[in-house]
């Protein structure tokens, strides 16, 4: 397979955005990316969005993006995979440019969530489940993740406020980024006082649904500019797994399956083995996934992950840092843009531009979306080009 | 109004109507025609009894649109005598707190509105607790 690496990177800020539209947000990140490529001209652009003909009444996003950022008459469509609808997008750029049929592709995810306010977003969210047999229930992904909890304290000896650390790492990264919504550090105390949501998740389990756009210039090697600007990244591997939409319909629903079969292809796509990997853009949508995402990729033994955490694992010194830039919970989690800043965050860290949050030597990144309970879940490994 | 896309579910709504596969037995909700587990064709109509327990639950305070009056509600998972595992809400609680293994039944109760106080009431499957 022919080399791809990520020639360019853009993003905005994440939070809400009252006074930008959707099309801007992603123009903008598509300008910032094309910029930082050097000025290359993509010739096909994935768009990643999970909820724009529901929020903001606007379905045919590809093209809109492409005109607005005046590229008209390029290939131009959108991907859909719920949470991981960015990852999907790169997956589709990334096969574009590795199958020789696109020289440069550009990969764009933008969410917006703030056209609307309160329930209207849940009843939104809620059609990325089973809507005949779970969103009629009343059932939302947030429900869905406090039932797992709920089941995971039963089946596991998981402490009260055992996983406060996934949390409390995140915001302690979160402070380092000047994108991440949330830029302070979250004292124990103030999680473990945070309002009930979904007994038992409480409010700082949940990452907060946030507006943002963030965006990829993909090609091969050869077609860089001659005096390209950064350390080239290389996407080593990509792989993206199903698994049953509804969470019901699992025999064990504790255990991400697509979650460990996407990361199982794409370690053995790349040649690498997990102590090789640097760091883990996890899908902390909730911190009970974290758990989950840490268990399913193999860093932790069944019912374990939360140890990890509680251990000290996962910070930047750690042994496997994870949210490196605050993760979805404190830079904020864009819908189907997460998977778009998953990689811009990686590709920061591999060219040695994370700032204050530098893993120092990183090499390779593994990074994974997840569309609801990992009933998608869509994995890339990223490592620096020799 | 979404009339036919309820309408065409009241089988299952009403009734817990699933299916069982004739090659390898395994029962199936909710339908789909292609055995999960062999991947055979399955179509053959299978009725619950209702009956199960509780295999995980949660409490919904922040509710989606069409289920804010119902707010605070209670959602569970619940693992039927016959093997697969449901979505619903439980209901009839009163001070009984629930608790995961909590045998339940089935009832029919009204799910949600359609629209305005003129719109359809759409009604299916939530379960109580059992009753002996």
């Amino acid at each position: 397979m022919t080399d791809v690496v990520i020639a360019g990177i853009g993003q905005t800020r994440v939070g809400e955005f009252w006074d930008i539209s959707l099309r801007s947000l992603a123009v903008r990140a598509i300008l910032a990316a094309i910029k930082d490529s050097g000025g290359l001209r993509p010739q096909a652009l994935y768009a990643g969005n999970m909820l724009a003909a529901n929020l903001s009444r606007q379905a045919h996003l590809g093209t809109l993006l492409a005109d607005f950022s005046g590229l008209v008459g390029i290939e131009a469509e959108t991907l859909e995979a719920a949470g991981a609808s960015g990852a999907a997008a790169l997956r589709q750029g990334y096969l574009a440019v590795a199958s020789g049929l696109v020289d440069v592709a550009l990969v764009v995810g933008v969410e917006k969530y703030t056209d609307v306010i309160g329930p209207e977003i849940e009843a939104a969210l809620a059609t990325t489940t089973d809507s005949d047999f779970e969103a009629i229930h009343g059932l939302t992904p947030t429900s869905q993740a406090a039932l797992l909890m709920r089941r995971y304290q039963h089946e596991f000896d998981l402490p009260p406020n055992g996983l406060a650390e996934f949390v409390l790492t995140a915001h302690a990264n979160g402070a380092g980024n000047p994108n991440a919504m949330y830029r302070k550090p979250l004292s124990r105390e103030a999680y473990q006082k945070a309002e009930m949501v979904s007994e038992p998740l409480t409010l700082f389990d949940i990452a907060p649904n946030a507006d943002g756009a963030a965006a990829l210039i993909l090609t091969r090697p050869n077609l860089l500019p001659k005096d390209f600007a950064h350390p080239l990244v290389r996407i080593a591997a990509s792989a993206s797994v199903s698994d049953t939409l509804g969470l019901h319909n699992r025999p064990e629903p504790l255990w991400f399956a697509a979650a460990q079969a996407s990361v199982e292809q794409a370690l053995k796509k790349a040649g690498l083995s997990r102590e090789q990997i640097d760091l883990f853009e996890y899908y902390d949508a909730y911190s009970i996934y974290a758990a989950l995402s840490l268990e399913a990729a193999g860093f932790a033994a069944r019912g374990q992950g939360w140890k990890l955490a509680a251990e000290g694992a996962i910070g930047l010194q750690g042994k496997i840092p994870c949210a490196t830039m605050g993760g979805l919970k404190a830079r904020g989690n864009p819908g189907g843009a997460t998977g778009v800043y998953q990689a811009v965050e990686a590709t920061l860290q591999l060219r040695g531009q994370a700032g204050p949050n530098q893993i120092p030597k990183a090499r390779c990144a593994l990074i994974q979306a997840l569309g609801g309970p990992a009933a998608t879940a869509v994995t890339h490994v990223l490592t620096v080009a020799s | 109004m979404e009339i036919p896309r309820h309408w065409r579910l009241k089988q299952q709504r009403y009734s817990l109507v699933g299916e069982i596969c004739p090659h390898c037995q395994v029962k199936i909700f909710p339908p789909r025609d292609v055995c999960p587990n062999c991947g055979g064709e399955a179509n053959t109509p299978y009725t619950f009894s209702g009956r199960g327990e509780v295999y995980s639950y949660t409490t919904i305070y922040e509710a989606p649109a069409g289920f804010e009056d119902k707010a605070p509600y209670t959602v569970a998972l619940v693992k039927l005598d016959e093997g697969p595992l449901v979505t619903a809400q439980l209901t009839d609680l009163g001070d009984t707190p629930v608790e995961i293994g909590m045998p339940v039944e089935m009832v029919t109760r009204r799910l949600r509105q359609d629209g305005d106080e003129r719109g359809m009431l759409i009604y299916g499957y939530k379960f109580r607790p059992a009753m002996n």
